[in-house]
């Protein structure tokens, strides 16, 4: 029998006697090196630290793998130093393993269902000729962070970079919905995308939002990232974007946008992607999605990170250097990051960057001038313009998600 | 020979092309040709060191469990119960 594994281990022994390695054993020659590279979290769980490597995607750099297939890699924090993350070091997340390389040429997109009026079938061309609109948006998974749980909790254990922040550019989703009307009984807008799963059984990834925050003029359905085409990986040729809201909506490689009048029932509505009823500061709520003691996960909660230095970084007694990061929240916009150097005793606000919008990450930064040898901690807490600030512990959750407690990096000062 | 090795490259590098996928090595233990035989036909097998070692005996039962009934994986009865003691006693 042909398996995957057969054919591996045959075209590595073909591969011998001709004297040219296969590209995958090419790449392992510097897993060393780049697990050096990656500088891991010491809270990732054992297992993903050995198992997470720096490998390249088509079309991206090297991003630490966390799963080969699905394909699930984050982004190195040395590319949160600018508050735009580039396309090519864009985060990557799927949930199913069958990924098709959609063509713009022949991509369709329904649009309708039984709580609209009509329902059409929009080409590339038409939706590029529509009224273009233009947001700067963090997209977050939801479980960023999952791996820093305390105790763990089962999933793609993620470090800190299940994000990025991109200029989004598309049609407004409620320009592409007017095309059909939606009625007034409706109550959701569901998402469906080309990605599928290998088993007809496993549920495919089918996503909704409120009908509210469908004609949001910051919903988008974006076909351009950052001045380029999306890359594959994050959703050519259209994806949904949906500013402020963790990743989970915005949906990839999209094809369906239906209008309900019943809540959507599949798996990655409920039980997926659901946080405990009253445990986050949730403003924007999806309560036609509640359950008696679950509700969908909607909004990102105010975060920051620091990202000039790691654990360990060097700095000499007595020198001033720059400690920054980038903060973000739902899009209530940032107010204040602040910066403590005792332990969380006193805190000293730090300059603010560049504001790109309330959807974008926010840079921030504060001289650090350490007098004392040894050991020294910086950590940072950002409080967005509603007064929501980072949590001093976590918050968990059996799903992992919304992790928003300040970080620090550890400086050693010699 | 050479028509063979040629054909096997030609393979080798479609797939490294199109997917990047390197092979996952598992902890050689009885119940892996179980593992990669059920498992690795959705997912690649690194999910199971990345899932690793904070998940107690029911934690992976669990999770053998979810992939049946919530992702309607097609493991029989027996597959089912020599994966999940695999990962019990390996990670």
């Amino acid at each position: 029998m042909i398996t995957r594994r057969s054919l591996l281990k045959a075209a590595h022994a073909g591969a011998l006697l001709t004297g040219s390695a296969p590209i995958w054993l090419r790449l392992s020659a510097t897993e060393a090196e780049a697990q050096a590279a990656t500088n891991l979290s010491p809270l990732l769980p054992e297992g993903t630290r050995a198992s997470a490597t720096l490998d390249a995607l088509p079309g991206k750099k090297p991003l630490i793998k966390l799963s080969y297939r699905p394909p699930n890699y984050e982004t190195p924090i040395e590319y949160f130093r600018t508050p735009i993350t580039p396309n090519d070091a864009f985060f990557v997340r799927y949930h199913l393993s069958h990924i098709p390389e959609v063509e713009a040429r022949t991509w369709k997109l329904a649009v309708g269902g039984e709580g609209a009026n009509g329902q059409i079938a929009l080409n590339f061309d038409d939706l590029k000729r529509m009224p273009a609109f233009e947001v700067v948006a963090v997209n977050q998974c939801s479980g960023n962070r999952r791996g820093l749980f305390n105790p763990h909790v089962p999933g793609v254990e993620w470090g800190y970079g299940a994000m990025g922040c991109a200029r989004w550019r598309g049609a407004r989703l409620k320009d592409v919905l007017d095309k059909v009307g939606v009625k007034k009984e409706a109550i959701e807008i569901v998402f469906d995308g080309a990605d599928e799963p290998v088993v007809p059984k496993t549920p495919d990834f089918i996503k909704s939002i409120p009908v509210w925050k469908a004609m949001e003029e910051t919903t988008l359905v974006a076909y351009e990232m950052n001045g380029q085409p999306l890359p594959h990986f994050n959703g050519f040729p259209a994806r949904i974007v949906v500013s402020g809201w963790t990743g989970t909506y915005w949906v990839k490689h999209v094809t369906s946008i239906q209008a309900a009048t019943k809540p959507e029932r599949g798996f990655w509505m409920n039980p997926a992607y659901r946080i405990p009823i009253g445990k986050f500061p949730s403003v924007s709520r999806f309560t036609t999605q509640d359950t008696a003691t679950t509700t969908p996960i909607t909004e990102m909660m105010v975060n920051s990170l620091i990202t000039t230095h790691a654990d360990g970084a060097p700095v000499r007694a007595g020198a001033t250097v720059n400690v920054g990061g980038i903060a973000w929240d739902g899009g209530y916009g940032i107010r204040v990051v602040e910066v403590s150097t005792d332990g969380g005793k006193t805190w000293t606000a730090a300059s603010l960057g560049e504001d790109l919008g309330r959807f974008a990450f926010r840079s921030f930064s504060f001289p650090f001038k350490p007098s004392a040898k040894g050991k020294q901690t910086v950590m940072a807490r950002a409080t967005n313009r509603i007064g929501q600030s980072q949590t001093t512990d976590l918050i968990h959750n059996p799903a992992g998600y919304h992790h928003n407690v300040i970080h620090s990096v550890a400086f050693n000062v010699a | 020979m050479r028509t063979i090795v040629s054909a096997l490259l030609a393979a080798s590098f479609a797939f490294a092309a199109s997917a990047a996928e390197r092979p996952v090595e598992l902890k050689r233990s009885p119940g892996l040709d179980r593992v990669e035989a059920n498992c690795a036909a959705c997912h690649s097998l690194d999910y199971i060191p990345m899932n690793s070692p904070f998940l107690n005996a029911a934690g992976w039962d669990a999770e053998v469990t979810k992939m049946i009934n919530a992702f309607g994986a097609p493991i029989d009865q027996a597959d089912a119960k020599i994966i999940a003691d695999y990962l019990k006693s390996n990670y």
